[in-house]
C-alpha cells in the first residue's frame, strides 16, 4: 500500500470513528443514561484516538524505511565494496535503488542478486506498513468504542488533545528555527574541517572549483570569502542609498503633507512595487538597466560592466524604497501630534518641525526601519543573481561586476551536489554567515522598533 | 542699517524668505520621492509590457498540403502507433521543395530552417485526430521558426533586414507574404505546452501546473497549522519566558531571507527524510515554512481584534474555553486570516530563490500530473528563460512575467475585496 492510499484511508477512518461514536454515545443517551459530554465529543474523541497513532506511526515510518533497508542492503552487498569506503558504500546503494526501479536491469549488473532482494523487501515492508496502520486504526476504533460510557469525561480529553495540536504547530515555528540553524551548521562544520575559518572569513581569493583529478593545479580551490562580503556590502549599500533619501522623504511627505486623498492613493501604489516578484525586478535590472547604464557610461566614455554593481544595486534600491517608507511611516505616525503642536506654537515651519521634532523624536525607530531594509539587501538573491556577475572582484569601483554572498551560495547549489565536497559545503558556510547577520540585524532591528512604538503607547 | 538698529521684528522677517524657501525645498523633496517611486512602478510595468504583449502572438504560415499515405506508408485505418510514428517531417520537407523549389542542399535546409520544428507534430496530431483526412489535401496553419516569427512581428514594415534571416530566406518569405499566407495568430502554444528549447514551442503550462501543486501543498500545510499557532500564542499560551521567544522567533523568521529556507529544505527534507528533488511536494514544504509567519502574524492580529466581550458572553453561558475560541471567535476572526493567507500565498506565488535549491529548475516539458512528478514553477520558469539568448526567449518571459503578475493582481485584489466585505467594526 502506498503513502497516498494510506491517507485516503485515515481519511475515511476519521469520518466514520466520529459518527460511530457520536452514535454509540446518542444510543447510549437513548437508553436513558445521562451522559457527562454531548454526543460531538464523544465522535471527536474517537476520531481522534482513531487517526492520531497511525499518522504518527507513519510518519515515523517515512522517516526510518529508507534507513532500515539500506542497513540490511548494506549487508548484502560483496565483501569488496562493504570493507571499502563509506562513499563507496553509498555509490552501489544509489546503483541498487536504481536497478531495482528498473525491471530490464535486474539481469545486466553484479548487484543484480542485491537488487532483488530490495524489491522483495519493498514489497514485504509495504504489506507490513499497511497492516500496522489498518490494525492501529480498528484497535483504536474498538478502545475507544468500549470506553464511551456515561461517566467519560470525553470533553476535557479532547480539548486537551486538541490544546497539545495547538500548542505543536506554534512550536512548528521555533523548530524551523532550529532546522536551519542545525543543517547550516552542520554542514559549515563539515566545512570548515577541510578549509580553516580563518581562510574563510579573511582570505581575498574565492575561486571555490575543486579539480577533477588530484595533480591539477589549483586542485583544493580557494575559500576565501572577502571578495563576496565586500561584493554584497557594496550592492547594499548602493540600494540603501536610493532607498532610504526616498523612503524617507515619501514617508514624511504621505504623512506630513499630502491631503488625504494624495495619501490613499498614492501609499498603495507605492506598496505595489513591494509586492512585485523579485524575479520580476531581476530581470528588469538584467535587460533594461543595465544595457542602459552600460549605454550611458559608454557615452561619456567609461567602461562599464554589463554586469555592473549599480545596475543590479538601483533596482535592489528600488525594490526597497516601499519597504523603507511604510516602516518610516508608521513610526512617525507614532509621534504624539501634541509634539508638533508644541513647535508650530513656538514658530516653528513645518519642515522646521519635522527636521528637529518629528525626525528626532522618531529616529530610534527610523534606525529599526534602516536595519530591517539592510537585512532585506544582504538577503536579496534574485536580482543580484540575474543582474550582478559571478566573478569575485575585490572592488569598491560601482562600475565593476562583483559578486554576492547569496549569488554563490545559488552558483554552488544549483545542479548535482555532492556532500563530501568543499565546493558544495562552502555554500552552506556562506549560508550560516548569511542567516547569522540577518539574524542579528532583524533581532535588534525589531527590538528598536517595539521599545520604540511602547515609548509613546 | 546694521544689525544692531534692526528690531526682532525686522529680523524675523528678514529671515523668514530663507525659511519659506527651506520649506517649499523640503516639500518638493518629499514630491519628488513619492513621483520617484511611483515612475519606478510606470518604468517597470511599461517595460514588461512592452516587450512582453508579442508574445502572445505567433505566426504561422497556412498551406495547403497532401497528406500522402504512400509517402507516410498509412492508411485511415492503420494502428494507432503506426500514425505516431510516420515521418511527418519528411512531408513537410518534400512540400515545400516541391513548392518552392531551392537550388542545392545548403539552400533546402536554410528553407527548412524556417519552418519549426514541432511542424511534424502539428500534422501528426491532425491526423491522430481525425484519420480520414490521409489522403487528402488539407489547409494547415504551420508555425514558422522562431526568427521569422520575430521578424515578421517586429521588423517587417519597417525596411530594416535581418541578421538572423539571409537574403534569400527574406526573399521567400517576402513571397509568402504576398501571397497571404504568413499571419499572426493568437499564440495557444504559450498556454498549452509545457517548457522547450525551441521558442515557438514553449508554453507555461507546465509551469503553471507545477505553481498550483505547489501552492496546493503550501494552502493545505501552512492555513491549518498557521491558524493553529495562532490560536495557541493567542488564546492559550501562558504569558511566560518560552511564549516569549516563540514570539521572537515568529518576527524574526518572518525576515530571514528566502534563501536561507532553501538551504533547510535541501539539508533537511531531501538529504535527510528522503523527499525527492524538483518536485511540487518538497517547494510546497519550503513555501509553507516560509509563509507561516506571515499567516501566524495575520492570524494573531484578527483574534485580537475579536473584542473581549465575545469571549465573556460565552464563557458566561457555560462554554469552555476550547468551545469559546471555536464556536465564537474563530469565526469572527476567519475573514482576518483569510486576508492574511491569501497575502501569504501571494508571496509564495512569487517566490523564486529557495525553489532553486531544492532543484525546482530542472528542464521539465511534461505537465506535471500529481506532487510527486518532477517540474517548475512559473517564477523559476521566468529565470529560466531570461538565461536563454534568443530573443523570442526574452518576449516569452516577459509574456510569463504579464501572467504571473496577472496571478498576483487577482489574488491580491481578491485579499482587498475580502477585507472589504467581511470586515466588522466593534
Amino acid at each position: 500500500m502506498n503513502y497516498s492510499t494510506l491517507l485516503i484511508a485515515l481519511l475515511i477512518a476519521l469520518g466514520a470513528a466520529y459518527f460511530l461514536g457520536r452514535n454509540r454515545a446518542r444510543s447510549l443517551a437513548g437508553q436513558g443514561e445521562s451522559m457527562h459530554s454531548l454526543p460531538t465529543h464523544y465522535g471527536a474523541l474517537t476520531a481522534l484516538w482513531t487517526t492520531l497513532p497511525p499518522l504518527l506511526i507513519l510518519i515515523m515510518w517515512v522517516m526510518l524505511e529508507p534507513r532500515i533497508v539500506d542497513a540490511l542492503l548494506t549487508m548484502q552487498l560483496p565483501e569488496a565494496i562493504r570493507t571499502a569506503s563509506e562513499a563507496e558504500v553509498r555509490l552501489a546503494l544509489s546503483k541498487v535503488h536504481n536497478i531495482a526501479s528498473d525491471p530490464t536491469m535486474m539481469g545486466q549488473s553484479d548487484l543484480g542478486s542485491v537488487a532483488a532482494h530490495l524489491v522483495d523487501l519493498e514489497q514485504r515492508a509495504a504489506i507490513l506498513k499497511g497492516g500496522v496502520i489498518l490494525s492501529v486504526i480498528l484497535l483504536g476504533v474498538a478502545v475507544t468504542w468500549r470506553r464511551i460510557q456515561p461517566d467519560l469525561r470525553a470533553r476535557g480529553e479532547v480539548e486537551r488533545i486538541v490544546r497539545i495540536m495547538l500548542f505543536a504547530s506554534s512550536a512548528i515555528a521555533v523548530l524551523t528555527t532550529l532546522g536551519i540553524l542545525v543543517s547550516v551548521l552542520f554542514e559549515a562544520v563539515l566545512f570548515f574541517q577541510k578549509v580553516s575559518p580563518i581562510e574563510f572569513l579573511f582570505g581575498t581569493t574565492w575561486s571555490p572549483q575543486v579539480a577533477l583529478r588530484a595533480d591539477q593545479s589549483g586542485s583544493s580551490g580557494s575559500f576565501g570569502a572577502v571578495p563576496l562580503f565586500a561584493g554584497t556590502l557594496l550592492i547594499s549599500a548602493i540600494a540603501m542609498f536610493i532607498a532610504v533619501p526616498v523612503g524617507l522623504m515619501a514617508a514624511i511627505y504621505l504623512s506630513e503633507y499630502a491631503t488625504s486623498r494624495v495619501r490613499q492613493l498614492a501609499k498603495p501604489a507605492l506598496e505595489v512595487l513591494a509586492g512585485i516578484p523579485t524575479v520580476v525586478y531581476g530581470f528588469f535590472a538584467a535587460l533594461t538597466v543595465a544595457p542602459f547604464i552600460r549605454g550611458i557610461g559608454e557615452s561619456v566614455g567609461l567602461d562599464v560592466s554589463s554586469e555592473s554593481a549599480l545596475a543590479a544595486g538601483l533596482v535592489m534600491g528600488i525594490m526597497i524604497i516601499p519597504f523603507v517608507s511604510s516602516l518610516s511611516d508608521d513610526v512617525i505616525n507614532a509621534v504624539p501630534q501634541s509634539l508638533r503642536d508644541g513647535s508650530y506654537g513656538l514658530g516653528a515651519t513645518r519642515s522646521e518641525t519635522v527636521r528637529q521634532v518629528v525626525i528626532p523624536a522618531a529616529l530610534p525607530g527610523i534606525v529599526g526601519a534602516v536595519m530591517l531594509a539592510v537585512s532585506r539587501a544582504i538577503g536579496e538573491t534574485m536580482i543580484v543573481a540575474m543582474a550582478a556577475g559571478l566573478a569575485a572582484n575585490l572592488t569598491a569601483n560601482p562600475l565593476d561586476s562583483v559578486t554576492t554572498v547569496t549569488v554563490q551560495i545559488v552558483t554552488l547549489l544549483v545542479g548535482d551536489q555532492e556532500f563530501d565536497s568543499p565546493k558544495t559545503l562552502a555554500a552552506f558556510a556562506l549560508g550560516l554567515v548569511l542567516f547569522i547577520v540577518t539574524l542579528a540585524l532583524n533581532f535588534v532591528a525589531i527590538k528598536i522598533v517595539q521599545k520604540y512604538r511602547e515609548q509613546y503607547d | 542699517m546694521t544689525d544692531s538698529t534692526m528690531t526682532t521684528r525686522q529680523k524675523v522677517e528678514a529671515s523668514m524668505r530663507r525659511r519659506r524657501a527651506a520649506e517649499t525645498r523640503f516639500r518638493l523633496y518629499g514630491m519628488a520621492s513619492v513621483l520617484f517611486g511611483l515612475l519606478c512602478l510606470v518604468v517597470l510595468f511599461g517595460d514588461i509590457f512592452s516587450k512582453g504583449t508579442s508574445a502572445f502572438s505567433q505566426t504561422v504560415l497556412t498551406t495547403t498540403i497532401e497528406i500522402d499515405g504512400d509517402y507516410l506508408d498509412i492508411t485511415p485505418d492503420s494502428s494507432e502507433s503506426d500514425i505516431m510514428s510516420a515521418n511527418y517531417d519528411g512531408l513537410i520537407k518534400r512540400h515545400f521543395k516541391n513548392d518552392v523549389q531551392p537550388k542545392g542542399r545548403s539552400e533546402a535546409r536554410s528553407l527548412f530552417s524556417l519552418i519549426s520544428s514541432g511542424a511534424g507534430w502539428q500534422i501528426q496530431s491532425q491526423v491522430l485526430e481525425d484519420p480520414s483526412v490521409i489522403g487528402k489535401t488539407v489547409t494547415v496553419d504551420l508555425l514558422v521558426d522562431d526568427d521569422v516569427d520575430q521578424w515578421f512581428k517586429h521588423e517587417y514594415g519597417n525596411d530594416s533586414g535581418s541578421v538572423r534571416l539571409s537574403e534569400k530566406q527574406l526573399e521567400w518569405i517576402t513571397g509568402w507574404i504576398e501571397s497571404d499566407a504568413l499571419k499572426t495568430q493568437f499564440n495557444t502554444t504559450f498556454f498549452v505546452n509545457g517548457d522547450s528549447r525551441e521558442p515557438e514551442l514553449a508554453g507555461i503550462r507546465g509551469a503553471i501546473t507545477g505553481t498550483l501543486l505547489t501552492l496546493l501543498v503550501t494552502f493545505l500545510l501552512s492555513f491549518p497549522i498557521g491558524v493553529a499557532a495562532a490560536i495557541y500564542l493567542e488564546e492559550f499560551a501562558p504569558k511566560n519566558r518560552l511564549t516569549e521567544i516563540v514570539e521572537i522567533n515568529i518576527n524574526n523568521l518572518a525576515a530571514v531571507p528566502s534563501i536561507t529556507f532553501g538551504l533547510l529544505g535541501l539539508a533537511i527534507f531531501i538529504n535527510i527524510f528522503g523527499v525527492s528533488r524538483s518536485t511540487p511536494l518538497v517547494g510546497g514544504l519550503v513555501l509553507t515554512l516560509m509563509t507561516l509567519p506571515t499567516i501566524i502574524i495575520s492570524g494573531r492580529a484578527a483574534i485580537k481584534a475579536v473584542p473581549p466581550s465575545i469571549r465573556e458572553a460565552a464563557l458566561g453561558l457555560g462554554a469552555s474555553k476550547m468551545q469559546t475560541v471555536f464556536h465564537h471567535v474563530l469565526p469572527l476572526a476567519m475573514p482576518g486570516m483569510l486576508t492574511g493567507t491569501i497575502i501569504g500565498m501571494a508571496q509564495a506565488l512569487g517566490e523564486t530563490a529557495p525553489l532553486l535549491m531544492i532543484g525546482m529548475i530542472a528542464f521539465v516539458v511534461d505537465v506535471p500530473g500529481f506532487i510527486n512528478d518532477p517540474s517548475t514553477v512559473l517564477p523559476v520558469q521566468i529565470f529560466l528563460w531570461s538565461d536563454s539568448p534568443e530573443r523570442a526567449f526574452t518576449e516569452r518571459t516577459s509574456g510569463a512575467i504579464m501572467v504571473l503578475l496577472g496571478f498576483l493582481i487577482i489574488m491580491n485584489t481578491a485579499a482587498v475585496m475580502l477585507r472589504r466585505r467581511l470586515e466588522r467594526r466593534w
